[in-house]
């Protein structure tokens, strides 16, 4: 097979796995630089992925290693797909899970609790919304939008107003998505604004509502933010040595210029 | 002792340090080397770069550097040392009762030395109640509930196990429950972080004081909810501090919420040492100053008298430290280190 040929296929996984997002954090795995390397033979594909911590919760391992697989799997020219989380501490527990299509429970046994994954991933899909909403909502209240417009304001109108900020601006139209993904609205005429019950909001419940979403981005922050930093100390090292796994005493030793990390979708 | 511009002069207690080994001399196995590197990413995520230690180092640091930290470099007067067993991990354990005793017992003035307990041990964890009191005289506990054992995935402060060991916590005047509800190492399941169970514990045992590690972040609303039904239910701030030097306004929105659900006579300063130093993040407090829009939003003021009791005063009540008294005794113990 031809070089020009593997290219396509490769720059098509990077853009489909920009989709998979890391559930505790919304943001996509791709951008919190969690894929380690994209290898395409073929109808085959290898994805390597690693976390910020040996440590990090195996569930949600579980979770976006899944998600990878699906994601990948979704192209029409792949065959195979193998996903492989690398230096974690159920690394082998998850990419046999993963690989034998087992269920969390299957994988884990007595170690995974009642929850299913479908309700983990549920209940952030959730948070995702909300943190989404607090920040196109912030943004509208900056910008002098009084509460009685903004909780009447209908997707279409929403679509089309400007919300200032960088931040809102960038996740404007992921909240306009999760929003149809979780059958809140669906026609242009519908409310752009609804608690995740769907329920309407007003104008005299407003301020408890944006209380509400402020302690669930408080929360959501802080993980980004340690994951963020972690991530960053462990990957300094990763650069330095391409083909051996790296650790931290890498790092540490003194091999590292805390690099700009550039972006691995060459 | 940490001097205001103005020439006041502030009592600072450290209310959660460690002195621990997690050099690869004592690492038992991968996970002791994943621990300790874990916490070193910490370390070199939210410090500023002037203040970054070498993995070495961070690995063991010994009494002399910890005291020098702390109290000659560092603006603390006194540090409350926490005990971390991880046995299976670290083959002298990785700050157990009897490790950090070497540096409380070198410098007494400086520090009070806790203990730890599984409540899962049954009789054996009565046993070592007895014995950390009559060895060290603890006043207080460091626990963690996530931690696994065995099958078991974890406990709960409301397990009829642990109501055993807070009844002669009680009675032996063992006062100060600390609990780690904060970021975790290990649990496949977030909900290890749950702190729910500080609720039932908290009520069910008036004369104990349960302070939680962390603020049970990332859960600070269910942690204020829970704290805000408590009159001894407690914030530590080990872990949120550091934020002050990175995200500044983030650390304003943190501690807003907790002004505005516990008040500043429920929080404790803490550098969660060796991960972090206190010397920066005390410098920083000092001088911070609450972000407008939270002290809209949530009409809380960060004042000097809310400052002092967050830095020290709250864990002396805790504690029944003397400040006065203490004051003088560390002069001479300065004074008497200075010409050794």
């Amino acid at each position: 097979m031809s070089q020009a040929k593997v290219e396509p296929h490769v720059a098509d996984v990077w853009r489909r796995l920009s989709e998979v997002t890391d559930p505790e954090l919304d943001e996509p795995v791709t951008e919190l630089g969690f894929v380690e390397r994209v290898a395409v033979e073929g109808d085959r594909v290898e994805v390597d992925f690693r976390l910020p911590t040996y440590w990090c919760a195996a569930n949600f391992a579980f979770l976006m290693v899944d998600d990878i697989r699906v994601a990948v799997a979704a192209a029409p020219w792949v065959r195979s797909v193998r996903p492989r989380l690398l230096d974690h501490m159920y690394a082998d527990e998850v990419n046999r899970g993963v690989g034998d299509a087992l269920s969390f429970k299957e994988a884990f046994g007595t170690l995974a609790s009642d929850e299913t994954l479908e309700e983990v991933r549920q209940k952030f899909r959730v948070k995702a919304f909300q943190r989404r909403q607090e920040s196109v909502l912030r943004a509208l209240v900056r910008q002098g939008h009084g509460v009685a417009s903004i909780v009447d304001m209908d997707v279409a109108t929403l679509e089309r107003t400007a919300v200032g900020d960088e931040e809102a601006a960038r996740q404007k139209p992921r909240y306009l998505r999760i929003l149809r993904e979780l059958e809140l609205a669906a026609e242009p005429t519908d409310l752009a604004f609804v608690t995740p019950d769907g329920d309407r909001l007003t104008a005299t419940a407003f301020e408890r509502h944006m209380e509400e979403l402020r302690g669930v981005r408080i929360n959501m922050e802080f993980n980004g933010a340690l994951c963020k930093g972690l991530l960053s100390t462990r990957y300094k090292e990763a650069k330095l040595e391409e083909g051996k796994e790296p650790e931290l005493i890498d790092f540490i030793t003194g091999r590292a210029a805390p690099p700009a990390r550039s972006p691995s979708t060459a | 002792m940490y001097k205001t511009p103005d020439g006041e002069e502030i009592f600072i207690v450290d209310g959660h340090t460690h002195m621990w080994d997690g050099s690869p001399d004592n690492q038992r196995n991968i996970h002791g080397k994943q621990f300790v590197e874990c916490f070193y990413a910490y370390h070199t995520a939210l410090s500023p770069k002037e203040e970054l230690w070498t993995l070495e180092q961070f690995g063991k640091y010994g009494p002399q550097k910890m005291y020098n930290d702390l109290f000659v470099d560092g603006p603390d007067d006194m540090a409350i040392l926490q005990s971390t067993y991880l046995t299976d991990f670290y083959k002298k354990g990785f700050n157990t009762i009897e490790q950090n005793a070497e540096v409380a017992k070198a410098y007494p003035d400086r520090f009070i030395l806790n203990g730890s307990f599984d409540p899962r041990d049954g009789e054996l964890a009565l046993e070592y109640i007895h014995y950390m009191k009559e060895n060290f005289d603890i006043q207080g506990v460091k626990l963690y509930t996530a931690e696994w054992k065995g099958d078991s995935k974890g406990w709960k402060l409301n397990d009829p196990n642990a109501y055993r060991c807070f009844e002669l916590c009680d009675k032996l005047g063992i006062k100060n429950i600390h609990v780690h509800k904060g970021p975790t190492i290990i649990p496949l399941n977030k909900d290890a972080f749950d702190v729910h169970d500080v609720d039932y514990a908290a009520t069910d045992f008036q004369g104990l004081n349960f302070i939680v590690e962390h603020c049970g972040l990332p859960r600070l609303d269910d942690f204020c909810w829970i704290a805000v039904q408590e009159t001894n239910v407690y914030g530590g701030l080990a872990v949120a501090m550091p934020f002050i030097h990175g995200k500044p306004h983030y650390f304003g929105e943190v501690l807003g919420e907790l002004l505005f659900w516990l008040g500043e006579d429920k929080l404790l300063f803490a550098s969660d040492y060796a991960i972090w130093t206190p010397k920066w993040i005390v410098e920083a407090f000092m001088k911070y100053e609450l972000p407008d829009d939270v002290k809209k939003s949530r009409g809380v003021e960060l004042t000097m008298e809310g400052k002092k009791k967050i830095m020290g005063l709250n864990a002396a009540k805790l504690y029944g430290i003397d400040i006065e008294a203490k004051k003088k005794k560390l002069q001479n113990e300065t004074i008497a280190v200075a010409a050794e």
